[in-house]
């Protein structure tokens, strides 16, 4: 992967890189401009609170680029171990990949194809309930242009954009001057839904408080407006929080849109009913469109777990939760989801690029990993990392390493590195140990040990 | 101050996302995830000063954190919100319902007072 330098100037003793890429949220902002002093991004113009952070935050680390059980250790060993543990595990789980290029996301599915592995993505602890109800429902949806350019109705659902997507509202959402808007937010009609009033309910037009746990209820009684089915007025306030004429009035003003769009989040695939919540959803959007033109989207997190969906469903045929221990892909969340297969106390090593999950599973989960050989890929020192058999400390996507991310609308934007870092990109370790487990592989293959 | 039972949601905030860039180990991130917000009428209602140590407790763990009244109306009374990480995930359970996803918001919890030595703050694995 070369660098990009026909982006690249020189003004007053500094770099400075236009149309960088900023990869910390789904948001993928691909119009920063970043100054840059020897291995140091000194400015990042046009960046959000998340984005000037991830990029003047990111700079070269003196520690080691390998360490195996808590010493330094050479990249080579490194790798060694590395491809021996999950060569050798009767379960390896392959998990992350969301902050990492869609290049090295094609090498680890590569590896776990050779070794049989168990292929997760942060997406099954964010949007893979989502994930499920696409299957079951589909999706009408479109990208972040058209919404810029046509949505005058725009419904926030258990999202709080305000403070994960800081630039959603004025890139995308809210603000722009778009075609057929082009009053801008005068056009533009904003809803906000959500268990409490967040900095997003702040600039909406109407916040609707509902009780938590009840989504899956108030998108029930919204499909039932659409529809003109009777609906007990008792029951609906009950459940939701809400009087039905709060319900009708949102109803009319989705039939009245031009083009409605609905932006949800965590609020709906972390709390009970998970991927029911997201099923109601995308039904309530397709039954949207026997009225006007109606879109959803989710709005994703890490800068590119997008590209970790797309590059795993092109590679196996599902987007996450994979099992490719009999040789050949098996979707199914709830068993071969890390969560899961940790919790279960099922995997005996691991691998875990981009990710924290000693900090973010569950304490059972993360108790089994702890006990279990486990190699860990990042740029930074996490609580995996401190507790991984081998760490190897990686240079950063997008500000050291060029490549591919998606946008949380699966448009694929390139990356504009500013400067070079002494360690090792994700995507050379991963072909590192590639290289030696296919070797090994095809050692056994020869001696007869496996048919192909 | 007897068991008092809540709604705990953990979510995203600005402070935490800035966090994990100056790294998980350094004040930012470490503050940003170990602090409990209330509705300031339930803080009143349960004689909670500010920056008092609680213990929230889930069916599948614990944690001792300061709690601090949200500005305004932002949360409702009745519910708990802190930033997710280290802490919030302890109070997950494993089981996900075939989903693939542990119930992370919405939890039931039930909050008593706590000596302010027992706070986890700071003491990330």
């Amino acid at each position: 992967m070369s660098r990009s330098t026909d982006a690249e100037a020189t003004r007053g003793g500094l770099k400075i890189v236009e149309d960088a890429t900023c990869t910390f949220c789904g948001c993928v902002c691909d119009d920063i401009e970043l100054h840059v002093q020897d291995d140091h991004i000194v400015k990042a113009k046009k960046a959000c609170v998340l984005g000037t952070s991830w990029f003047l935050n990111h700079e070269v680390e003196d520690v080691p680029s390998c360490r195996i059980e808590g010493r330094p250790a050479s990249v080579e060993e490194g790798i060694e171990r590395a491809a021996k543990i999950l060569y050798e595990a009767r379960y390896p789980l392959i998990y992350g990949l969301s902050d990492t290029t869609c290049e090295s996301q094609r090498v680890a599915v590569s590896i776990a194809d050779w070794i049989g592995a168990n292929l997760d993505t942060t997406t099954s602890v964010c949007h893979g309930p989502s994930g499920m109800a696409f299957q079951g429902v589909g999706e009408v949806t479109c990208s972040l242009g058209e919404v810029r350019n046509r949505a005058d109705l725009i419904i926030f659902w258990g999202s709080n954009p305000a403070e994960s997507h800081p630039r959603h509202f004025t890139r995308y959402s809210l603000m722009p001057k778009g075609m057929f808007v082009p009053g801008g937010r005068k056009d533009r009609t904003c809803v906000v839904i959500d268990v409490r009033k967040t900095k997003s309910a702040r600039a909406a037009d109407v916040f609707i408080p509902i009780r938590p746990r009840k989504d899956f209820e108030a998108l029930w009684t919204l499909r039932a407006l659409a529809a003109e089915i009777e609906v007990d007025l008792e029951q609906v306030e009950r459940e939701t929080g809400q009087p039905l004429v709060v319900w009708q009035d949102l109803m009319d003003r989705m039939k009245a849109a031009r083009f409605g769009v609905i932006f949800f989040g965590m609020g709906l695939t972390m709390t009970r009913g998970k991927h029911a919540n997201s099923e109601a959803l995308l039904a309530l959007t397709r039954d949207m469109n026997r009225h006007t033109r109606f879109v959803c989207k989710p709005n994703r997190g890490h800068g590119n777990v997008t590209g970790a969906d797309n590059v795993v469903s092109w590679r196996t045929g599902f987007p996450f939760g994979v099992n490719l221990g009999r040789g050949y892909p098996r979707f199914n969340p709830g068993e071969y989801t890390a969560s899961d297969v940790l919790a279960n106390r099922e995997a005996d090593a691991a691998m875990i690029i981009a990710s924290d999950p000693m900090a973010n599973f569950s304490q059972p989960a993360r108790e089994h990993l702890k006990s279990i050989p486990y190699v860990a890929l990042d740029p930074k020192e996490t609580p995996t990392t401190r507790a991984a058999t081998v760490a190897f400390t990686v240079a950063t996507y997008g500000i050291n390493v060029a490549g591919t991310a998606y946008r949380m609308d699966d448009v694929p934007i390139p990356l504009r590195p500013a400067f070079d870092s002494p360690h090792p990109s994700d995507y050379e370790i991963l072909r590192g140990i590639e290289r030696r487990v296919q070797k090994w592989y095809a050692a056994e293959v020869r001696s007869g040990r496996w048919e192909v | 101050m007897t068991n008092e039972t809540f709604i705990l949601i953990p979510g995203r905030t600005s402070d935490q996302g800035c966090g994990i860039s100056e790294g998980k180990y350094a004040q930012r991130y470490s503050q940003a995830i170990s602090t409990v917000q209330m509705n300031a009428d339930d803080m009143k209602r349960l004689g909670l000063e500010e920056g008092c140590a609680v213990r929230i407790r889930s069916e599948f763990g614990s944690v001792v954190l300061p709690v601090v009244a949200v500005k305004g109306d932002e949360l409702p009374c009745g519910l708990l919100f802190m930033a997710y990480g280290e802490y919030s995930s302890r109070l997950m359970g494993g089981e996900t319902h075939g989903s693939g996803m542990p119930t992370s918001k919405g939890m039931d919890v039930t909050i008593e007072s706590a000596d302010p030595s027992e706070i986890d703050t700071g003491r990330i694995s």
